[in-house]
Formats: C-alpha cells, sequence, structure tokens
C-alpha cells in the first residue's frame, strides 16, 4: 500500500553532534597543521577573501565546521578558493591558511 | 606608636601589614578564619606561570610571622569606624585608620540551575578543581580516563541573569590554565572551553593561550553552554551554539568545570551605609578615583586593598596592598 503523501517532510537536525561525528580526519587535519587550532574566529580571512566577495564561501566558516567533523561539503566549498594567499596576509595569527585549504581539500577529497 | 587595623588576612592584608611595619606602624590583622591567607590557601598553581599558590603564601606567612604582627584568627569585624573596630568576641581596639581587605566571595554555581552544579557530581566548579588538584583527587573525579572534559567560562560572571554583570576578569585565565593542566594529566582527553569572550588582559596570559591552542590541542568553542543533563551512561550531555559556525551543537563529557566568577561581599553594603562608603553596581566598593585614588574610600581614616574593590590577580593585589600601605602611612604623617 503506498503511503499517503501529505507533502510534510521530516528535516535533518542542524545540530553538530560530536559523539556522532568521526572526528579521525579533524584531528589528521589538526596534527598535520596544529597551527590551525589557533584561529581566534576574528574573521579577516573572510573579509578580505576574493572568491568570498563573489560567493557564499567562507573560509572561517569552512574551517570550523570540518575542526567539528562535519566534513560535508567541505570539499566543493574550498574548491571556490582561488588560492590568491591575501587570507594569509592579514591572518593574526600568522597561520598558514592557503596550506589549510590545500590540506582539506587533500584530506577531504573522497566525501 | 600609629595602630591600623587590617580587616582581612588575605594576600592583601598580609602584604599591607608588612608595608606597614616597615614604615614604624603597627598593623594588627583580623582574620574570620583559623589561618591566614584568604582563598589562595585553596589553590593550587597560578597562572601564567604554575607556580604553586603555596610558595607565595609560605612567603608572605613567613614574614607576618617574623615581624611579630598581631593576628586575630577566628575574628570578625562587626563594625568599625576610621578609629576603632569592634570585634566578633565583644572586644573593641582602637586605632589611627582602618584597611578594608575583605576580598571578594565566589559566586554560588548552584544558581545557575541549569548546570546543574550539586546536582551532578559530574559538574564542579574552578575552586573545586583547585582544591581537587590539591588533594590529588582530580581522577576520582574525572574517572580514570576520560574522553572528554569541558570548561564553561562566565558561569557567575557578565550574567544580568544572576545579577552580576561585571567581568571577573581572571577566570578567563584561569580556565586555560586548567585546561592545560587537564591535557598534562589526561593526554588522552579532548579538553573543550566555552567561551564568549577570552580576555587575556595580562602578561603572559596570551601566550598561554596560544599556547593551550597549538601545544595542548584544547579547543576553544565560541558559544555558552545552555544545560547539561545526565546521560544514560553517567556522563553529561551538554549543548550550546558553535556561535562560529551559527549551528547548534551538543556532546557527551565526563567532567564540567565551571568558571566560576568573583563576587562582592553581601557584608559590603553594611560597612557602606555605616560609614558613608561608595558601593559600585557591582556591590564591590567603591574607590575614591580610579587613577589616583584606587586605595583611597574618600572617607578620612578608611582605606581599600585588594579585591574588595574589583576583582583582582594575586599581583595586581600585592601590588595594590604596597599601595595602600603608602597611602596609610601619608595619611597618618599628614594628620600628626
Amino acid at each position: 500500500m503506498a503511503a499517503i503523501h501529505f507533502g510534510y517532510t521530516i528535516s535533518k537536525p542542524r545540530a553538530i553532534d560530536l559523539d556522532r561525528n568521526n572526528l579521525r580526519k579533524s584531528d589528521e587535519i589538526l596534527r598535520e597543521m596544529p597551527e590551525l587550532q589557533t584561529c581566534i574566529g576574528c574573521g579577516s580571512c573572510t573579509a578580505v577573501c576574493t572568491a568570498g566577495n563573489l560567493t557564499e564561501f567562507n573560509f572561517r566558516k569552512v574551517h570550523t565546521l570540518v575542526r567539528r567533523g562535519e566534513y560535508q561539503g567541505a570539499y566543493e566549498e574550498m574548491n571556490k578558493c582561488m588560492l590568491c594567499g591575501k587570507c594569509r596576509l592579514v591572518c593574526p595569527r600568522g597561520i598558514n591558511t592557503r596550506g589549510v585549504v590545500l590540506l582539506i581539500k587533500r584530506k577531504l577529497g573522497d566525501f | 606608636m600609629k595602630r591600623v587595623i587590617i580587616i582581612g588576612g588575605g594576600p592583601a592584608g598580609m602584604q599591607t601589614a608588612l608595608c606597614l611595619v616597615r614604615r614604624g606602624i603597627e598593623p594588627v590583622i583580623v582574620e574570620c578564619e583559623n589561618e591566614l591567607g584568604g582563598k589562595l590557601r585553596n589553590w593550587h598553581v597560578l597562572f601564567p606561570t604554575f607556580t604553586p599558590a603555596s610558595d607565595v603564601l609560605t612567603e608572605l606567612r613567613r614574614k607576618v610571622r617574623e615581624n611579630r604582627i598581631g593576628v586575630h584568627l577566628s575574628t570578625s569585624v562587626e563594625t568599625f569606624t576610621d578609629r576603632q573596630a569592634t570585634l566578633s568576641d565583644g572586644r573593641v581596639l582602637t586605632c589611627d585608620a582602618v584597611v578594608v581587605a575583605t576580598g571578594f566571595t565566589l559566586f554560588d554555581a548552584r544558581i545557575k540551575e541549569e548546570y546543574g552544579y550539586g546536582i551532578y557530581d559530574k559538574v564542579i566548579t574552578s575552586a573545586d578543581l583547585e582544591r581537587l588538584f590539591n588533594e590529588g583527587r582530580v581522577v576520582q573525579a574525572a574517572g580514570e580516563h576520560p574522553r572528554r572534559i569541558a570548561f564553561l567560562h562566565c558561569v557567575g560572571s557578565r550574567d544580568e541573569k544572576v545579577c552580576q554583570q561585571h567581568c571577573s576578569r581572571v577566570c578567563c585565565v584561569t580556565g586555560v590554565k586548567q585546561a592545560i593542566e587537564m591535557r598534562r594529566l589526561f593526554p588522552e582527553a579532548d579538553v573543550f572551553n566555552f567561551y564568549m569572550d577570552i580576555r587575556m588582559f595580562g602578561p603572559g596570559y596570551e601566550e598561554l593561550y596560544r599556547e593551550a591552542q597549538q601545544r595542548y590541542g584544547i579547543h576553544f568553542v565560541r558559544g555558552r553552554i545552555s544545560e547539561a543533563a545526565p546521560t544514560h551512561d553517567n556522563r553529561l550531555q551538554i549543548k550550546a551554539e558553535d556561535t562560529l559556525t551559527g549551528r547548534p551543537l551538543r556532546m557527551s563529557v565526563d567532567l564540567l568545570v565551571l568558571l566560576v566568577g568573583m563576587r562582592a561581599n553581601d557584608q559590603n553594603a553594611a560597612w557602606a551605609a555605616d560609614n558613608g562608603l561608595n558601593q559600585a553596581p557591582s556591590g564591590f566598593l567603591q574607590p575614591k578615583d580610579l587613577f589616583l585614588g584606587n586605595v583611597r574610600s574618600g572617607v578620612e581614616g578608611i582605606f581599600y586593598a585588594g579585591t574588595v574593590t574589583a576583582p583582582k590577580t594575586i599581583g595586581e593585589t600585592v601590588n595594590e596592598a604596597t599601595a595602600a600601605a603608602d597611602a596609610v602611612a601619608d595619611y597618618l604623617t599628614t594628620k600628626a
């Protein structure tokens, strides 16, 4: 018997659940580039980002999500980066942000 | 010889007394507990250098003893003016000036019911953690192999809901220090610090914060925990917003440490009313001015030292005590 479709759907939970997320990739990324941990979320990288001014790309948000084990879509997002390196010039913590983009793409290419 | 009553025998009171003795003034310390040291007695190590609190305490106590400074223990001051103090045992001490060095009260974390302090044994305060370190009982509280430990900043600070709108200042760096200590003790555990702002105001603090991030891999999440609830396996589930990703976040932890703030002593109000002293909106006693009169009350013969006027570090407190003794000596010379 076909179920009657009332036009409702179940929303996927938006919460980041660290008990469910697999942090293995995130740990690998942080082990290779521990300086990423020093991010203070100032948003300078995103403010100067050429790609971010033209698209929805937000480097700060994407790498923070990756660190929480939210890998879905991160690779595609990082593909928007044009590797101009302006973010690295402004980062007050001296994080090699361009290196982070490349590292995340390398680690999460199969996601 | 001029005599000065110092109310409170913590670091501020002891240092004030030591500086007064050097100037030929007789200090008398009145301490309500049965030993000198104040809140520092329960502390393990001090930020940002991990210096044992007992180093500072032992040194101050030794000097107080060597200088034969008069100390009344287990005695509190009921009322006082600039010329006398009535003690809890009924005695009245006369004096030429009074230094109020009564410090602060720790915020009672039970008031923030949503975090479950006093209900769940996996929720402790930063002060509890220092005590557990001193007693060597941290493992007992966190378990042999905790997987995850969370710290929550600003409990009882910057929170209108509990009438504490001020910043307690020292909890941020205490949280970073304690997070590092936990990582050293439990290298396998993930440590998360939930913060609203990280305020690293002192020398070496920012460096310690960075070390916590890079060397110790401590996770800093900008967002305030909304609630803690027990899980079926006797852990705690906490919820917050990860504001930097704009998503709700939840996780279970083996231990939740609440970084409790400093609040003003309840007694401040009565003493202020008795003597015409001013109280700041935070309840702390308000100095004459914040630039050239930090240790003066605005009332002749009554002075302040330490955290009775605002949250301060041990170093700041000791420096201020020196300044208070200087102001007292100045006052007594001018009056003579």
